[in-house]
């Protein structure tokens, strides 16, 4: 399953997708660590499988959430130097700005 | 002359005298203005008890078929779906539909949880002690007290628009109270990708009835008189539903009939779902679900932006999230049967 946790405002549009379907088999879930912010949790989704979900308390200010690891980013100009997408090697998460 | 309230707003400046009547109870009644001979007056009328009509609310339903009876059934299923707005129960016997009601939210969820189970069932002799079990979703699932388990309104929209229209459905807009949901399923009803944006009450039924409570139309007659325009206007320019509604009384102000205002509303809900829709794809067949799903005026627009129209159903698309939950009650009834056998 792809999920898509975020929201659009006046600014723009600020997803994160994760696609579910390699949670299952990943033994470490080093998302969870990489993340500095603590965005990331490992749940049970509605058909009883192991999933990368994005904690509800941050799901309303994704734009300000990220914006420390963002122009780390933009330099590089890399979306694989954001800490959750390069710890992923299944490359699962994606950031949609 | 009695002027409805767009009429009166729209011509408030150009009136001298503006009068505004109360009962005892310090309650408004009538707010009008008028020309110093009286000539012109009245606005919104209150009730003699001094509730003035309420526009946004929406009839309240239920259903029940009385050609099955649940005494024959092996399992009894319910699902029971608390929204921000409004909360449904439905119920199965033997995974095909039996009851179902539809209500409005009030300040405590396990009370609307309940009062939506006993409205679906007010014309039958079954009991909730009689239902093993119940399945919550929605924005208030966590506290439904009988459910047995919750399963967001994502999975259960998707289940639930499944029985309604059909395994070709692959593509689901969930409209409701606060919030909008694109997702996207298979063949069973499963979910495959989804994106939610609960962030703001723009394009969702809250939005809706703040419009129908302004501009005192029955929120029932928003979309067909939406469509009444002969040339659709631009779309309201606000997402933001409270600039949306200052933007709405200056259109008034300005000149725009009614139908034109409301025209103007519902595109620019139109296109602001759509956009949500159109970040995960659109594939047929389509399907909508939740209130806004019954305005015509807002459905019609999204169709003609999609290039597609939406599936039908003879069931309420209010009642997707609850069936849904019914239909997971159901399936996890039976592998606990299957389990203990
Ligand atoms: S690292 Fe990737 S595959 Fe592993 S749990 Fe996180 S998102 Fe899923
Ligand atoms: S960009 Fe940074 S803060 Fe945002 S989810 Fe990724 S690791 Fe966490």
């Amino acid at each position: 399953m792809i999920a898509n946790y975020g929201y659009t405002d006046g600014s723009g549009e600020y997803y994160i997708s994760i696609n579910t379907s390699f949670c299952a088999e990943c033994q470490t879930h080093p998302c969870i660590s990489a993340c500095p912010q603590g965005v990331f949790e490992m749940i049970t989704d509605d058909y009883d499988e192991p999933a990368c979900s994005v904690k509800d308390s941050f799901r309303k200010k994704l734009n300000y959430t990220c914006s420390t690891c963002k122009p780390a980013r933009k330099s590089s100009e890399s979306p694989l130097f954001l800490p959750c997408v390069q710890a992923c090697v299944n490359r699962a998460i994606k950031h949609t700005w | 002359m009695i002027l409805d309230f767009p009429q009166l707003i729209s011509q408030w400046e150009t009136l001298p005298v503006h009068v505004f009547t109360a009962h005892e109870k310090g309650e408004i009644l009538t707010i009008g203005a008028g020309t110093a001979s009286g000539a012109v007056s009245g606005a919104i009328q209150g009730t003699a008890s001094g509730a003035v009509t309420e526009h946004w609310k929406w009839p309240e339903q239920s259903n029940v078929d009385l050609s099955m009876d649940w005494k024959k059934a092996a399992r009894i299923t319910a699902g029971i779906d608390v929204g921000s707005v409004s909360s449904q129960a439905v119920v199965l016997l033997d995974g095909k539909l039996y009851a179902w009601s539809s209500v409005r939210t009030g300040s405590s969820s396990p009370d609307s949880a309940l009062k939506a189970l006993n409205q679906a069932l007010k014309n039958t002799d079954l009991t909730l002690e009689k239902i093993p079990y119940v399945v919550g979703t929605g924005y208030g699932r966590v506290n439904v007290p009988f459910a047995k388990k919750t399963i967001t309104e994502i999975a259960c929209h998707a289940r639930g628009a499944n029985y309604m229209g059909g395994g070709t459905i692959r593509t689901i807009l969930d409209m409701g109270g606060q919030d909008c949901k694109a997702i996207h399923c298979d063949e069973k009803g499963k979910v495959t990708n989804f994106l939610m944006n609960d962030k703001c009450a723009a394009g969702t039924g809250r939005g809706m009835e703040v419009l129908a409570d302004l501009l005192r139309i029955p929120i029932q007659e928003i979309g067909p008189l939406s469509l009444k325009v002969e040339e659709e206007p631009p779309p309201v320019s606000s997402v933001c539903v409270v600039f949306a509604k200052t933007e709405a009384i200056g259109l008034l102000k300005s000149g725009w009939p009614v139908e034109k205002v409301l025209a103007s509303y519902c595109l620019a809900m139109a296109e602001r779902v759509t956009a949500l829709l159109n970040r995960i794809g659109v594939e047929k067949d389509f399907f909508i679900t939740g209130g806004i799903a019954k305005n015509i005026g807002v459905v019609k627009r999204i169709e003609r932006i999609l290039g597609i129209s939406a599936l039908n159903s003879a069931l309420d698309s209010q009642i997707a999230g609850a069936l849904g939950a019914a239909l997971f009650a159901n399936a996890l009834l039976e592998k606990e049967e299957r389990g203990k056998s």
